[in-house]
This record gives structure tokens, sequence and C-alpha cells, in this order.
């Protein structure tokens, strides 16, 4: 983002009048400010409502302890197995020119456009009673619905895009001429992944993985449908806010939202900081999700 | 022309077969296959017994309230993003980076937090809620607190597709339009306006799709009464929680074949847009 010279105080057939300037400020930022930073400032204010001991001890309930767990072990098998995928689709992509390219990318990007529900739906029906699939697993003992195997299955689903998406765009942008060279000087194929093209494109992905993970340990509509909620084994960190919301725990409810509060807020710094100092090697720099 | 009739052009780069395997497998098990699995279910029930679950009172009721909210939320957003984008590209004000970094937010908050937060304010005894209770007005537990989730949920996606088009929109054109003789007010209108639109419809069309599907930011303030703040997809959870697979797996489809007429629109404006102007969000 290149840096404007501050506009010039005096009246500019470019420009507007002063104080029209500082009415759409204003009515911008009221809008921000009520829509986006009250939400946040409620999730804390309401957590530490009963002062910061109430606070701490909530944290430390078994139940918050065990989400917060499972949340963490859901993003850690989850966020990896889209990364491998983005690289593979993100090196087919751009390194290739075929027949259906196009309609790939569209499909990629597919689980966005799925409501979250309905995203963990399809894994009810795959793996649920009535489907083949599930009594057939069942009989091995392995269980997919209602055990940690759907919840991940379900986060995989709805992040499936985000790493993808991020360096398909970068990858096609930087072509394939450095990879050639590597090559050509006698590297082999992964040679050439690893100390050509994977610092070529390091921020891109970093950058990608921090809003797939964002979104895997927030995930809420596909996790409560696959989960069947049972406490201290298949809730996450948003499952278990809903469960403590529900029965008028709020002050651990709040608690918990406030550490996926945090994690989103560390999430835009980071996203800021990348765009901000390495946004030439991003391609999603000034872009949204 | 080389590799005619390939299906590949011919390319030094090895690993083609493995990654292209390795993405269609991938997209395959965890995409396609569930997503099959539900549209035959939803055919299990036969023509007549898809229609008469797709076609229930309740079912219609909710799938209104949703497309409904939907609408005003992205009307809304359309509004507000396209001034929140002009302000933060085009004016320099004490705060902008933070005010811009802050857009993300609702891409970055868990759903579930954000829905228990607008409740906290939006309550008749919340922050918001107690001010405007005495007028009579209910925020919370109505669709207008359904509104409002996803007025949240989809602000960013309007501001983040309508700035970087701003941000490359050369100032020459609205100098030459001055120039011309034309008011400010004519040249935002008739020059910068037009140019823009393709991205405000593209932004629209993102911002009302994903609050369609919404779910986690919306049920806690909702209220979620049958008939008049029910939305679809929390519908089709009360199904499963009845082991009513099919009826769920009725509504989703529905809302499938929505979202991906909704994916094709969007995919006919940005085709219209680079054509028209040389550009796709």
């Amino acid at each position: 983002m290149a840096a404007r010279p501050h506009a010039p105080r005096r009246a500019s057939p470019t420009n507007e009048p002063l104080w029209v300037r500082w009415a759409l400020i204003l009515a911008g930022l009221v809008f921000m400010a009520l829509f986006l930073v009250l939400p946040l400032l409620a999730v804390f204010s309401e957590a530490l409502r009963q002062g910061i001991g109430a606070y701490v001890q909530s944290l430390q309930s078994p139940d918050a302890l065990s989400a917060i767990r499972l949340t963490l072990l859901v993003a850690a098998i989850a966020v990896p197995l889209n990364v491998v995928f983005g690289i593979a689709a993100s090196w087919a992509i751009a390194k290739f020119e075929f027949k259906g390219k196009a309609f790939l990318i569209t499909l990629i990007d597919l689980p966005f456009s799925v409501s979250p529900v309905i995203s963990g739906l399809v894994y009810v029906l795959l793996f649920g009673t009535g489907s083949v699939l599930g009594p057939w697993l069942k009989s091995y003992g392995i269980e997919i619905l209602f055990a940690v195997p759907g919840i991940v299955l379900a986060t995989i689903f709805v992040t499936f895009p985000f790493v993808a998406r991020e360096l398909i765009p970068l990858m096609q942008d930087q072509g394939t001429g450095d990879e050639e060279a590597a090559l050509s000087l006698g590297a082999s194929g992964w040679q050439t992944f690893w100390r050509v093209t994977l610092p070529n494109i390091k921020w891109g992905l970093l950058y990608g993985v921090l809003l797939c993970n964002a979104r895997a340990m927030g995930e809420f509509g596909a996790v409560a449908v696959v989960s069947g909620k049972i406490r201290g084994q298949t809730t996450t960190m948003p499952l278990q806010v809903e469960m403590f919301y529900n029965e008028y725990q709020g002050t651990a409810a709040f608690a918990l939202a406030s550490l996926l509060a945090l994690l989103a807020l560390v999430t835009l710094v980071l996203k800021s900081a990348l765009e901000w100092r390495f946004g030439d090697e991003l391609a999603a720099t000034g872009r949204g999700h | 022309m080389k590799g005619f009739g390939r299906f590949r052009q011919p390319s030094v780069i090895p690993g083609f077969g493995l990654t292209l395997g390795f993405t269609i497998t991938y997209f395959s098990l965890i995409i396609l296959v569930p997503i099959t699995a539900l549209v035959l279910r939803s055919t299990g029930l036969g023509w007549n017994g898809f229609w008469a679950a797709a076609l229930d009172p309740r079912v219609l009721a909710s799938l209104r309230t949703s497309f409904l909210t939907a609408l005003i939320a992205a009307g809304i957003n359309v509004v507000f993003g396209t001034l929140i984008a002009w302000v933060l590209v085009r004016y320099r004000f004490p705060g902008r980076r933070i005010f811009d970094a802050m857009v993300d937010l609702p891409f970055a908050l868990p759903t579930a937090v954000a829905g228990i937060a607008l409740t906290a304010i939006y309550a008749p005894n919340g922050f918001v809620g107690q001010w405007v209770a005495p007028l009579g007005l209910r925020i919370a537990y109505t669709p207008i607190g359904i509104t409002i989730a996803m007025i949240f949920i989809g602000l960013p996606f309007v501001v983040r597709t309508i700035q970087p088009i701003l941000e490359e929109a050369s100032k020459e054109v609205e100098e030459a339009s001055a120039t011309l003789g034309a008011s400010r007010l004519q040249t935002i209108s008739r020059v910068l306006l037009p140019s823009l639109t393709p991205a405000i419809l593209t932004g629209f069309a993102l911002a009302f799709a994903r609050a369609v599907g919404e779910y986690g930011s919306v049920i806690f303030i909702a209220g979620n009464i049958p008939f008049v703040s029910e939305i679809a997809p929390l519908l089709i959870v009360i199904r499963l929680e009845e082991f009513n697979y099919a009826g769920a797996a009725v509504i989703a489809t529905v809302m499938l074949a929505i979202s991906f007429l909704m994916l094709f629109v969007i995919n006919l404006i940005q085709a219209w847009s680079r054509r028209r102007y040389g550009y796709g969000s």
C-alpha cells in the first residue's frame, strides 16, 4: 500500500470539503465501533465481571481445560493436513497448464459457500445410523461420529480452502522460472521444492496457516453437529462456551470466550504485521479472508 | 499450438501426477463424497417426499427468515462497507491502521464468541438493549437481532472486496472529470461508482451467502422461535436432533442449491467485470 500524502486542506476538485470528510470518517468509525469493537469489549468485560479471581478459577475447571486440550489437538491435526493439501494443490495448479484448472480452483473454494451446519451434516449422513460406512467402521471399533475423528473431519472441511487460496495466486504470480533454473542446474524435484519454492512462498504459507488455524480453533456450527457434545470428551472450546452459556454460567462462558477472542486478536496482529512487513510476498494483501 | 488436444501441456517441472493426484483424492474424500452422501440421502425420500419436506410450512418460514434477514444485513453492509472502504483508502486519520486491521475481526473471532457477545450487548438488560427497551424496541431474540449478527459477520466481505479496487482507481480519471466541469458529487456518482459496481455486487453476494448459512453468531441472539426467528441452519440441527436425517438433508440440499446458484452469480459478475473494467476481485 503506497503511502499517500496528506490530503490538502484547501478545497480541491478531487477532494471532498473538510466537513464532509470528517462526517464520513465519523460515520464509518461509529459503525465499526458499534459492530466490531463493542462486541470485543463485551467479551472481556463480561468475563471479568466477577473479578479476576473468578475469571482465573473458571478457566481452571476440568471442563474448560479439557475443551482447551481438545481444541489444540483438533487444530494440530487439521491444520497440517490442509497445509499439505494447500501446497500440493497450488503446485499442481500454479506450475502446470491443464484442462479443467479453472473449475478445480472454483471447487476448492466450495466449502466457503456451504453453511457450517451443512459441513457437519454431510459427515453425520456419511457415518451416522442408517449409513453404510458408520456401522461397518463401528464393527471394527472405530467411532467417527460423536468422537474426535468426526470433529477433525468437520474442521478440515471448513478450513479446507484457506492455505490453497492464499498459495495459488501467489505461486501463479511467481511463475516457473526459478524452478526451471534449479532443475536445469541439476537439482532434484524435492530439492527444488525445499530450497527454491518453499523459501519463495514461506510468508504466504504462514499467512494461510494463520487464517486456517484461527478458523480451525474457532469453528462452531460444523463441529456442533458432529460432536454430540459429550462433556469433557467431545466439547471443543466454542462448544464448551455454548454449554456454559446455556447453563447460565456467564463468567465461565465469557472467560473461555475471552481466550478465543485473544486468539483472534493475536491472529489479527500477526496478519497485519505480515501484510505490513512482507506485503510484496503475499497474494492476499488488501484482500479479504 | 503445442499440447493441443492433450490433458496437460508439457513441462520440465516434476510432480504433476503426485500433486494433482493428491489434490483430487483429498478433495474427493473430504468434500465430494460427503456432499454426494447428502444429496443421495435427500433424494432417498422420492420426488414427492422431497417436496413435501422442502415445502413444509416451518421449513419455508425458516428459509424466509434466513433469506430476508441476510438480504437486509447484506444491504446495510453494502452501504456502510463501501463507506468504510472509502474512508480507509481515501482519508488519513489517527488510528486508521488499527481500524483497517479491525475490519477482519469477524473473520478471526469465533462465531460462538461473537454470538454471546452480541447477545450480552443487545439483550434487554445489556449495554445497548437497556436503552432501547424503554422505547418498546426489542433487538435480541427477534429478527432484528439476527440481522445484527449477520451484519457483524458480513461486513469484512464488502470492505475487503471494494478496498483493493478503490486503491487501484487512478486519481487522473477523477481529475479529468473535474476538469470537464463535473461537480464532486457528479464525479463520484457517474465516474467512480460505476467502476466500483462489480466489486460492490460481489461484496453483496459474498456477505449475503455467508449470512444465509451463518449459525454460531446468530443462534444465541435469535431467540429461535419457530415461524418467527428460526433460521434454516438451526432447523437442520433440530431435524438432526429428532433423528429425522432425511428431513435435515432436504433442507440442506435446498440451501446448497441456492448457495451454488450464488457462487455461479458471483462468478458471472466477476467475468463481466473483467470484460468491462479489466479486473476481477
